[in-house]
């Protein structure tokens, strides 16, 4: 068996069988765990609405916090978007997902694609080199959130190598970005990557909070 | 061709200009990846070529090799050097038969001890000899007794460069390469479904100009010809690179000779010199034919997934294990999560006694 129908099959099939056990296991663990009972009259009761308020609301930083956040917030965008790109448009990287999920949709060119994806490997460069130099950020972090970066830097950079060929035969380079992408899918529910989960159900939730509380989302 | 008529007087007597020949040893030079200056040592070499003995062995094999190097269009420089190698034994093409050719075969291996090339096409089997046997010989016992004393091994095609078709999954007759069973002697594998004609008389070409084997790559081909995979010779590339792939063998992108990855080509892990050399007098290649490339120049091209799955799909059984591992998260999650109720709910007892 060669290394690249190691990374198709068995390394494939290994790491999303860990990866949808922990994802369920976090995602149903957190929806069961026991809250605190409704002991006041709501505000008000309008759940769905404060749940969209929520999740909108802090799409975007307060306005007082707007410029000392400036970078995260730009910088922060920037990845989601040109990760997300690189991810779901790439065309093999969409014959991936049908063979997974059994459907398909339209792809963007390559060079658009290598253009994001070298703008998503910059910016969490940056974002890195900013982590492990700025002293708050520093202070606040844990090998979760380097180990986390790296499982996502590396199917970044190899992506990028496979693409262009650099460094290895094409055939090595695909494999060792399919494993990189795997290591990401072992780690992915463990790790701050479960933040991709659980942002937008833990955004619901303290808006509907503060909406029966009557506080502003 | 005379045994004592070297290459240039054999090919002078056959029409071929001087010209046409250094064209040709221009064209093999360039193919060999040597310098400008290295085609004149060509020509010389090639001009005054004593013709070397080849016995041609066929185990597991289905001829289509045999036929790719002899069925060509019209005769060329590169077929009429074939031809004038001494073939001295090959049971597909040879006019003698039975003992007379099994005669013919000892008779070159005694008097040219050392120095014959031995061509293999075809697989050998090794869990039972009697699978496949020539006179009454095994396979394995007659590439034994030839590369004993051979000067180099030629492993044309596939099967015999790594098994091939015979060795694909379940492998029934336990076919195996050349390069499994003989160890101490220079192998060239010239892989391919078949390999491409000027390829092996380019090896062959090269044992004429300069006595040595060719640059190899970790396949064990030689480098010149195996050097660069399909896909970055391919002319549909620029397709690929602005996303325009055919999505059926017969749809827009298909007519318009669109990229076919999303169609299963294997031309990015493929290393051949299809795209360049090309078949047929240099018509056209698979591709360009209008079908992905299968990967037959690589090892287990048979069992490396469907012919017409993209490379970048899985490969791996069903969805069942992922959903049953979903299954068992979810009841994970939910024991997990109960467990902590529990000793929330303790912990607030406690807390109000």
């Amino acid at each position: 068996m060669s290394l690249l129908e190691f990374a198709r099959g068995p390394a494939l099939e290994w790491s999303l069988i860990i990866f949808c056990f922990g994802l369920l296991w976090r995602i149903i663990g957190a929806m069961f765990l026991l809250r605190k009972g409704d002991i006041s009259k709501p505000r008000r009761n309008k759940p769905i609405r404060d749940g969209w308020t929520g999740i909108i609301s802090r799409s975007a930083p307060a306005e007082a916090f707007e410029a000392s956040i400036r970078f995260q917030h730009i910088t922060g965008y920037a990845w989601h978007i040109a990760l997300f790109v690189s991810v779901l448009f790439f065309a093999p990287h969409i014959e991936f997902f049908e063979s997974v999920l059994g459907f398909s949709w339209p792809n963007l060119p390559n060079t658009a694609i290598l253009f994001t994806a070298a703008v998503a490997t910059g910016v969490l460069l940056a974002l890195l080199i900013r982590r492990a130099t700025h002293p708050v950020q520093r202070l606040i972090s844990n090998a979760d959130d380097y180990i986390s970066i790296f499982v996502v830097l590396v199917p970044l950079i190899t992506g990028i190598a496979a693409f262009a060929h650099i460094g290895a035969r094409y055939e090595t380079l695909l494999a060792v970005h399919l494993l990189s992408v795997e290591l990401m899918f072992v780690w992915f529910p463990f790790g701050k990557l479960m933040h991709s989960a659980m942002t937008f159900p833990a955004r619901w939730e303290a808006g509907t909070q503060f909406g029966r509380r009557g506080v502003k989302a | 061709m005379r045994k004592d008529q070297n290459l240039g007087d054999y090919l002078r007597l056959q029409g071929v200009s001087r010209r046409g020949f250094l064209k040709f040893c221009s064209a093999t030079a360039s193919l060999m990846a040597l310098p400008p200056s290295a085609v004149a040592q060509v020509a010389e070499a090639l001009a005054t070529a004593r013709r070397p003995s080849v016995i041609w062995l066929s185990f597991q094999e289905c001829t289509g090799c045999t036929e790719s190097l002899t069925r060509s269009h019209a005769p060329t420089v590169e077929s009429l050097i074939f031809d004038a190698i001494s073939l001295d034994y090959h049971h597909t093409l040879q006019a003698a038969a039975g003992h007379g050719a099994e005669a013919a075969r000892e008779a070159a291996m005694e008097e040219n001890s050392g120095e014959y090339i031995l061509v293999v096409d075809g697989s050998i089997p090794i869990d039972n000899p009697a699978y496949s046997t020539i006179a009454g010989i095994s396979n394995l016992d007659m590439l034994k007794e030839a590369a004993e004393h051979c000067f180099a091994i030629v492993a044309v095609g596939t099967c015999a460069a790594f098994g091939g078709l015979p060795g694909a999954q379940p492998n029934p007759t336990g076919a195996v390469a050349v390069g499994d069973i003989i160890k101490d002697k220079p192998i060239i594998n010239v892989s391919g479904c078949p390999p491409i004609p000027v390829v092996i008389t380019g090896v062959l070409a090269h044992f004429l100009t300069f006595g040595t084997i060719p640059e190899l790559d970790a396949l064990g081909r030689p480098v010149a010809f195996f050097g660069q995979n399909i896909h970055d010779r391919c002319y549909r590339r620029p397709f690929y690179e602005r996303g325009e792939f055919a999505e059926t063998f017969d749809d827009e992108g298909a007519r318009k000779g669109w990229c076919l990855y999303k169609l299963g080509c294997k031309g990015p892990t493929t290393y051949n010199a299809c795209a360049t050399l090309k078949w047929n007098q240099g018509t056209g290649f698979p591709i360009q034919a209008g079908h992905g490339c299968i990967g037959c120049s690589e090892p287990r091209f048979w069992d490396y997934g469907g012919f017409y799955e993209p490379i970048s799909a899985g490969k791996w059984g069903s969805r069942e294990a992922l959903l049953g591992a979903a299954a068992a998260g979810a009841a994970v999650g939910i024991g997990s999560a109960l467990a902590a109720r529990s000793r929330k709910k303790k912990a607030m007892a406690e807390e109000e006694v």
